[in-house]
């Protein structure tokens, strides 16, 4: 902890998890989709749904989505960026069960014809969890670069992803496996402490067994 | 950061620093900066603090309507010299609101140390700089000092009113103001550490009840007496008087009181002034999605 973990950050009010959060959310699930987002169905839960109107919190995952930051003074117009930039975005309520009460779900999709679902939380002071993606557990920050890699449950992608990093000296931060069911769909979470290069990335999605490749990159705008 | 006033007072007199220096001394370790860079970084907290109580908008009100306007109407009984408090208690207590409705009308404020007790810390600082001719590089020394004991709270109880109640978000903002303004007025990390434990104690066991959930009722006018009372405390810590109970121990009664406070009064929105039957129809008023 540092002095700044108590005087900061320089955020929008009102509330740190249902506004600064938002955006973080927003932010990230546009990294994670790759690209400016043409469409956005946004469905609220729990504490998200009853307060977030009087918090702001859908202009701030709506400003998020459009890259701004926590200290933008865009985010309570938001929602008039959003159609200057013809950006589509539905909002509603969800329950998603037994989720944290600041979850949002989220459905996106991009000018280069790229979607994809989001589950994701924020879990106080501004800092967020991605829950899922495309269905699957998923369970990060968003602090670091993160790899998340959908794959057939089969021998041998771990090592493949390990090895990638190993020779781009990578160094790995935290790792989590998941899957749907023996030999269905899996999921694989690395979060690293230096940027996954974009030709790594490829590489690792035409591997056979390989169903998607999601690359969270935190280096240039959002 | 440390866990206790104890160890940076300790600190402060076998190296011979200042309270400010010894926590910028951790900053410039953790984060692995200089001394420099370490003072630049709270300059500019400081600079938008200073942005933010310029830029109040008082025809601004927040979605809910439960907040705004209020800042100028403290501003205008001010300028006509009606207030009881005095004209710098007043504008103490005007940039106080300011700064707590302009968090709740989503306009950028710095969370010091959360958004809803933002208005604490820059109302006792902008006024002092304003009224009572600190340099700005005091003020940022200052501000060192309120991290450090942010820092302190922080470790030994808490700085959220999900896990604390209220007396970890004004309280602390609070107990943080006093300290800096005791620094302020020439005190050392003693008076520092008193001039924080007099202010806290004024406000244990501080209920987080907003009504409808939302960071309006009654957080924006808590903001005010978070400020005055840190400037009371200060002034009590540096006429000599000191807290009974030592500050270290004052904290940990706030970590044991939060610990012990029903889930109702942590943030819930299902006590206190949330669960009145005004507090129960704004929020039954609310829109949603």
């Amino acid at each position: 902890m540092n002095s700044f973990d108590i005087i900061g950050p320089v955020m929008v009010g009102p509330s740190s998890s249902h506004t600064a959060g938002a955006v973080k959310i927003g932010n990230i699930s546009r990294r994670l989709l790759g690209g400016t987002v043409k469409k956005a169905d946004i469905f609220f839960h729990g504490s998200f749904l009853a307060t977030g109107k009087g918090h702001g919190t859908d202009r701030a995952l709506v400003a998020g989505l459009m890259g701004f930051g926590v200290d933008d003074p865009r985010i309570a117009d938001s929602f008039r960026y959003a159609k200057e930039a013809g950006m589509e975005c539905c909002l509603s309520g969800i329950d998603l069960g037994d989720v944290n009460p600041n979850s949002v779900k989220l459905l996106l999709s991009g000018e280069e014809g790229q979607s994809i679902e989001i589950v994701a939380a924020s879990v106080g002071g501004g800092a967020i969890r991605i829950l899922e993606i495309d269905g699957l557990p998923a369970d990060f920050s968003g602090d670091y670069p993160t790899l998340v890699v959908q794959n057939v449950d089969q021998p041998g992608h771990v090592t493949e992803i390990t090895s990638m990093l190993g020779h781009k000296s990578i160094n790995i931060a935290t790792m989590k496996l998941n899957r749907s069911s023996k030999g269905g769909n899996a999921v694989i979470v690395v979060e690293c402490d230096q940027e996954v290069p974009a030709d790594a990335v490829r590489w690792l999605a035409h591997l056979e067994g390989i169903l998607k490749v999601t690359y969270l990159s935190l280096s240039g705008e959002a | 950061m440390y866990q206790s006033f104890q160890e940076i007072i300790r600190i402060e007199k076998s190296f011979g620093l200042s309270f400010w220096e010894v926590i910028r001394e951790n900053d410039t370790r953790e984060m692995d900066i200089t001394a420099e860079e370490a003072l630049r970084r709270m300059e500019k907290m400081y600079d938008a603090m200073r942005e933010a109580d310029k830029a109040y908008d008082p025809s601004l009100s927040s979605a809910s309507g439960l907040a705004g306007c209020d800042g100028e109407r403290i501003a205008a009984a001010r300028r006509e010299g009606t207030l009881l408090c005095g004209s710098f208690l007043g504008l103490v207590m005007e940039k106080a609101v300011k700064m707590g409705e302009s968090n709740a009308c989503m306009r950028r404020i710095v969370a010091a140390p959360t958004a809803g007790s933002c208005g604490v810390v820059p109302a006792v600082f902008l006024s002092l700089e304003e009224e009572k001719g600190y340099s700005k590089e005091e003020m940022v020394k200052a501000l060192y000092v309120s991290a450090g004991i942010g820092g302190v709270i922080a470790q030994r109880a808490s700085i959220s009113g999900a896990a604390g109640g209220c007396q970890a978000e004004i309280g602390a903002a609070s107990a943080m103001a006093a300290g800096g303004t005791a620094f302020l007025l020439g005190g050392d990390g003693e008076a520092i550490s008193h001039a924080a434990a007099l202010a806290m104690k004024n406000l244990l066991g501080l209920a987080c009840d907003p009504v409808a959930g939302l960071v309006e009722v009654p957080c924006v006018k808590r903001n005010v007496i978070g400020a005055v009372n840190a400037l009371t405390s200060a002034d009590l810590a540096m006429a000599g008087i000191r807290s009974k109970i030592p500050p270290d121990e004052v904290f940990d009664a706030m970590r044991n009181i939060g610990r012990i406070l029903p889930e109702e009064l942590k943030e819930t929105g299902r006590g206190g002034l949330a669960a009145t039957p005004t507090g129960i129809a704004f929020r039954k008023g609310l829109e949603t999605f």
